[in-house]
């Protein structure tokens, strides 16, 4: 015990000795993540701008919003906890949806644009790995949006709530009404939950496929990530007359809910919703995952031999 | 230790051989030129020699493999590839935060420096910025970074003069120590001539001239002859003939052609020939075309 905790720190310091100008890769990895936000400001200049968006839509509602409550009053507490939820949920998802287009467009993008533009020889010239460079921009769609998707709109239902306590102050039991029944945390959760199960994790695969075609293509990343899926699915039509390819793309673009959300959870109480265990136990997250991982090895071997286009 | 030793390289796309089998040694310290004709495999080299394309045959830059290990190899060399490169959405303080975020080398005072003497601004945009700005952008990023190997792939085209100039005299003179190693190619061979310390011709993938610029110097004469005299000075065999000022400009190789400075000075005046009359007298040579006449356009062709 003794000589093993003695040897530790010795051993720590030893490599801060040899290498006093190194820096750690993590350090690369950082500096790469905010060179992808200097270029790709959209990924969080579209979702605020939404945001601004839904904000100044709800102001002008707020008209409304006294009447509103005072005719939830007669309502049942489930009815109205539906009633005072339900913009919070449409903003959430408006916000969602905005990100996962600019996924979508950023992954396009982002190993195509440094070779269309000839800065991957700048790029090339520092001493950043192709692995170092293609996991930052992996992790935009992976972790970044998710996380920007989840902080704005939090800020977002934070003004809106903020909106409303304001109007409805000295109206009655509005603002009371208002507190019970919104389940701010629980909506939160519910969606980091969402963001990270079903868009980064469930969606990988899609990611991986956009940034292998961007680091592929030589122009039109767009069709080239769209045409081979269909062409596939055409040819089995008409050699196999069956659409399993079709289906499985189905399955992986809109069956979400079944893979995150165990069956039998109550509808009404959202928290039941969050199943971690359901959703790490299904082999087709494990098999989405490893699809994923050789898109990108096979996305960060293409980098190391593209030059520009 | 060499800076750069390549043995047998070759590099072919298709059919078409780029590298053939180039056999090439740079010592630390040297300014070399590298000189060839468009499509002479000379981007190509630095490419491999940058690990930037894999190839075939051996080569080691400062006793790395560079295709191996490109971004280990990155924190020694540093590239100036056109001036095209830097991205142009970039900011010129980003730029700066990020090289020194991921170049242990980065010096960042010393690049704050080297911009101060421009008029580039800290917040513009690389798209805001004149190409020569860019070049001194990148200039100033480059030269702040203590690396070993330099690689410049025509830094300065489609500069005006002045940026030109300005470019090769920073370089020398704030950058290039006995400790560096600087490879260069250009078209504008007359600019660097006095910068070199070596010289490289290149053709269809080969080296065919290869010469530090000491032994360019005593080995290497052109005569403008006497007209009267022409005769007897082309039985000693020049490499290559050309005319002007009225007169034939004989170039000869004094080791091949077995005659000293004395012999030829009694045909006429004999000065040592530019970098840019021994391109054209040695790849009129090789190519099997007449003496005298450039097989390619060397001079400013358009890439």
């Amino acid at each position: 015990m003794n000589t093993q905790s003695n040897a530790m720190p010795e051993s720590h310091l030893e490599t801060q000795v040899v290498a006093p100008a190194e820096i750690s890769g993590t350090r690369r990895l950082y500096w790469s993540l905010r060179r992808e936000l200097w270029e790709y400001r959209s990924i969080y200049v579209a979702p605020l701008a939404v945001a601004a968006l839904i904000l100044f839509g709800f102001l002008i509602s707020t008209i409304h919003l006294r009447e509103k409550m005072r005719n939830a009053l007669t309502l049942s507490p489930m009815q109205q906890q539906q009633l005072i939820a339900q913009p919070y949920n449409f903003a959430a998802l408006l916000i969602m949806f905005t990100t996962l287009v600019v996924a979508v467009f950023y992954c396009l993008d982002a190993l195509h644009g440094e070779r269309r533009d000839r800065s991957i020889l700048f790029w090339k010239s520092l001493p950043v790995s192709d692995l170092t460079a293609v996991l930052a921009k992996a992790s935009i769609p992976l972790v970044v949006l998710p996380l920007v998707t989840f902080s704005i709109t939090l800020v977002t239902q934070l003004i809106m709530l903020l909106l409303s306590t304001m109007v409805l102050l000295g109206d009655g039991p509005g603002v009371a009404m208002l507190w019970a029944q919104l389940p701010l945390f629980q909506i939160s959760l519910l969606l980091l939950y969402h963001l990270f199960t079903v868009h980064s994790l469930w969606y990988a695969p899609f990611f991986g496929w956009l940034l292998l075609v961007s680091g592929w293509a030589r122009r039109a990343p767009f069709l080239w990530a769209g045409l081979p899926l269909l062409a596939i699915g055409i040819v089995e039509k008409i050699a196999f007359n069956t659409s399993h390819f079709a289906a499985m793309l189905e399955y992986r673009l809109g069956g979400s809910a079944e893979a995150v959300i165990a069956p039998g959870t109550v509808p009404m109480d959202p928290m039941t919703h969050v199943t971690p265990g359901h959703f790490l136990s299904n082999p087709g997250l494990w098999l989405g995952l490893a699809i994923f991982a050789a898109f990108l090895a096979a996305a960060v071997r293409l980098r190391r031999y593209q030059g520009p286009i | 230790m060499a800076c750069i030793e390549a043995r047998g390289l070759r590099k072919s796309f298709g059919t078409t051989v780029a590298l053939d089998g180039i056999n090439l040694r740079v010592e630390e310290g040297r300014i070399l030129g590298l000189i060839g004709p468009n499509g002479a495999g000379k981007t190509t080299a630095l490419n491999a020699i940058l690990g930037l394309t894999p190839y075939q045959g051996k080569l080691r830059v400062l006793g790395r493999d560079p295709w191996a290990e490109r971004d280990r190899l990155m924190q020694d060399v540093c590239f100036i590839s056109d001036v095209a490169v830097l991205p142009r959405w970039i900011k010129v303080s980003q730029a700066l935060d990020y090289v020194a975020g991921v170049h242990p080398r980065f010096n960042r005072a010393k690049a704050e420096s080297f911009l101060a003497k421009t008029t580039i601004n800290r917040a513009s945009k690389v798209r805001e910025l004149s190409k020569g700005m860019v070049t001194q952008l990148h200039l100033a990023l480059v030269m702040a970074i203590d690396a070993r190997l330099l690689v410049l792939d025509e830094p300065t085209l489609g500069l005006d003069i002045l940026y030109r100039k300005q470019f090769y005299d920073s370089l020398l003179n704030d950058y290039f120590d006995r400790s560096r190693t600087i490879v260069v190619t250009t078209h504008q061979v007359e600019e660097i001539q006095h910068v070199l310390t070596d010289v490289m011709f290149i053709n269809r993938g080969r080296i065919v001239f290869d010469c530090s610029m000491e032994e360019v110097e005593s080995r290497y004469l052109e005569v403008m002859v006497h007209p009267e005299q022409i005769a007897a000075a082309r039985a000693l065999k020049p490499m290559n003939e050309r005319q002007g000022f009225g007169r034939s400009i004989l170039l000869f190789d004094l080791k091949v052609a077995h005659v000293d400075r004395k012999q030829l000075a009694a045909f006429g005046a004999v000065h040592t020939p530019s970098i840019a009359d021994l391109f054209v007298a040695v790849l009129g040579d090789r190519s099997g075309s007449p003496a005298g006449q450039a097989p390619v356009n060397y001079e400013g062709a358009p890439r």
